[in-house]
């Protein structure tokens, strides 16, 4: 039967062509074909993953940069806690320096009040004693016009100092 | 959409068939002018078709064949070397130069024998040292032409762009290169080795592909049966076996000599099993070789028969031989269809087994 036994004809020219279209597939088309699609493959891979990288390094910068914000927002608290800070201390301290001039000047008009006074006492002093020093001049003048209410005066006086 | 598919479907079959009716119809009127007056034979006619010869017939219109001319290639040690056109016998009507296709119920049926000579008991015939290029040569080199004209610029365009997307016949092609690629090889083999098989397992799975596709078109330089060639699908199979063969490890030889997890009675004394796994290695390539052979002649034949049908009901009568037409034709459609489908299952069934082969001639170290 020729249809299942094979004729070497066929066999031959099979062979022949069979082999020499696969050596010039192999070198001339499949060989830069998959080479080809291979370096494609890579070169989309490679392009994935820097992808991924600069995508993480994006990341990494957001990051850093929001850290950095983040940071300079803490700095700026702190320095606008410490300026505050400084501001009450100053308030403060001009207060209690106000206060405590206050105190010094109350004090100092107290004393110069207290040493005026006392100067009015000495002074108002001095003049009660020249007043009654006249008063007493004037009523001795007057009671010492009789001898002998001089006399016992004098000694009275005299027995007053003796004791004294 | 669906209807423009539709059409299209209509338009390729109502092609294919019009191929087959010419080369067909008139070839019975040809046989009742030559005054043999003989019937028409279902069977010899679908053989005819698939069958390969001397010459490409195309078409039979009253007396005259249309048929293309193939050289014929002949040596014997008295008379040398011979090559001439197919056309010089006539369509086997005529000797030419001391040679004449054997006829029906002769030794040699259908081969070139040589007229002067008779087999070793005076009886039979004696064919010549025969490379001629049949039809079924024809239609392998034509489909081996398409093949490297179609893959040589496809291969410069990759070299000349190849980061770059692909485009036109190179978009077309680079799926199926990758499907050879990752869904063949890379699974079978194994990702280290595949490598090293791409160029076989891409060059068989393109040559089956476009011989079975050539092989549904009726017209020149298709309608052919090359993959329907037990030839042509031996050598594809022997290639698989010397390659399965020569890439072999120790593992390999010791899985079919004394195979791990085997009883030991079914080796020792009757070699039994060592004996079936032998055998095995060489009904692998033979049942590759078969599978392929026998599915796109199968797929010729039911086609053949489709259209044999309206022949058999026109020898009854005009009207059954048209009405039957409509059915048959019908059916040659779907069968079309199915064959296509077939062509594609085919070179991808052949290609997977032989990277399944590679893959278990050396098992890949895990």
């Amino acid at each position: 039967m020729g249809l299942i036994s094979p004729d070497y004809g066929t066999i031959f020219w099979m062979v022949l062509a069979f082999s020499v279209v696969f050596f010039i597939l192999r070198k001339y088309a499949w060989g830069p074909i998959m080479k080809m699609l291979k370096e494609r493959e890579q070169s989309i891979e490679n392009a994935l993953q820097s992808a991924e990288m600069a995508r993480e390094e994006m990341a990494r910068l957001k990051g850093s940069h929001e850290e950095m914000m983040h940071e300079a927002r803490m700095e700026r608290e702190k320095l606008m806690e410490e300026a505050r800070r400084i501001k009450e201390q100053m308030i403060d301290r001009a207060r209690d320096e106000a206060s405590q001039e206050t105190v010094k000047l109350l004090e100092q008009a107290r004393r110069h009040i207290e040493s005026e006074k006392l100067q009015a006492v000495s002074e108002i002093r001095d003049q009660v004693a020249s007043l009654s020093v006249e008063i007493a001049e004037k009523i001795l003048r007057k009671q010492l016009k009789d001898r002998k209410e001089q006399e016992s005066l004098i000694k009275d006086q005299l027995h007053d100092l003796k004791l004294n | 959409m669906s209807r423009r598919i539709l059409s299209f479907g209509f338009l390729v079959a109502a092609l294919l068939t019009a191929g087959h009716l010419f080369g067909s119809a008139p070839k019975e009127q040809h046989d009742s002018a030559d005054g043999k007056k003989t019937k028409f034979e279902p069977g010899k006619f679908i053989l005819d078709h698939v069958m390969d010869s001397y010459e490409w017939h195309i078409m039979t219109a009253g007396k005259t064949h249309v048929s293309i001319p193939l050289p014929v290639i002949l040596y014997t040690k008295e008379k040398g070397l011979d090559v001439f056109f197919s056309s010089r016998f006539h369509h086997g009507h005529e000797t030419w130069k001391g040679y004449r296709i054997a006829g029906e119920g002769e030794d040699n049926e259908g081969k070139i024998v040589l007229t002067d000579r008779k087999g070793a008991e005076g009886s039979g015939t004696v064919r010549p040292i025969d490379l001629s290029i049949t039809k079924t040569v024809t239609a392998m080199l034509v489909s081996m032409i398409f093949i490297l004209l179609i893959f040589l610029p496809v291969a410069r365009k990759y070299l000349k762009n190849s980061t770059r997307a692909p485009s036109g016949l190179q978009s077309l092609l680079e799926p199926v290169i990758l499907f050879v690629r990752d869904d063949i090889a890379k699974p079978s083999i194994g990702d280290k080795r595949y490598e090293k098989f791409m160029p076989f397992l891409l060059t068989v799975f393109f040559f089956i592909l476009f011989n079975n596709l050539l092989g549904v078109i009726p017209i020149p330089p298709g309608g052919a049966n090359v993959t329907g060639n037990v030839a042509i699908t031996g050598i594809l199979a022997l290639a698989t076996f010397i390659i399965t063969t020569f890439s072999t490890d120790r593992k390999y030889w010791i899985h079919i000599f004394n195979a791990p997890g085997v009883p030991w009675w079914l080796k020792f004394p009757i070699p039994l099993m060592p004996f079936i796994e032998l055998l095995g290695v060489f009904i692998k390539p033979l049942v590759l070789c078969i599978r392929l052979f026998a599915n796109m002649l199968a797929g010729h034949f039911i086609a053949l028969s489709f259209i044999v049908l309206i022949f058999i009901f026109g020898q009854l009568s005009w009207i059954a031989g048209y009405g039957s037409s409509v059915i048959s034709i019908t059916f040659y459609i779907f069968m079309l269809f199915l064959e296509l489908l077939v062509c594609f299952i085919q070179a991808y069934v052949f290609t997977l087994l032989s990277a399944i082969y590679f893959g278990m001639a050396k098992e890949e170290h895990h």
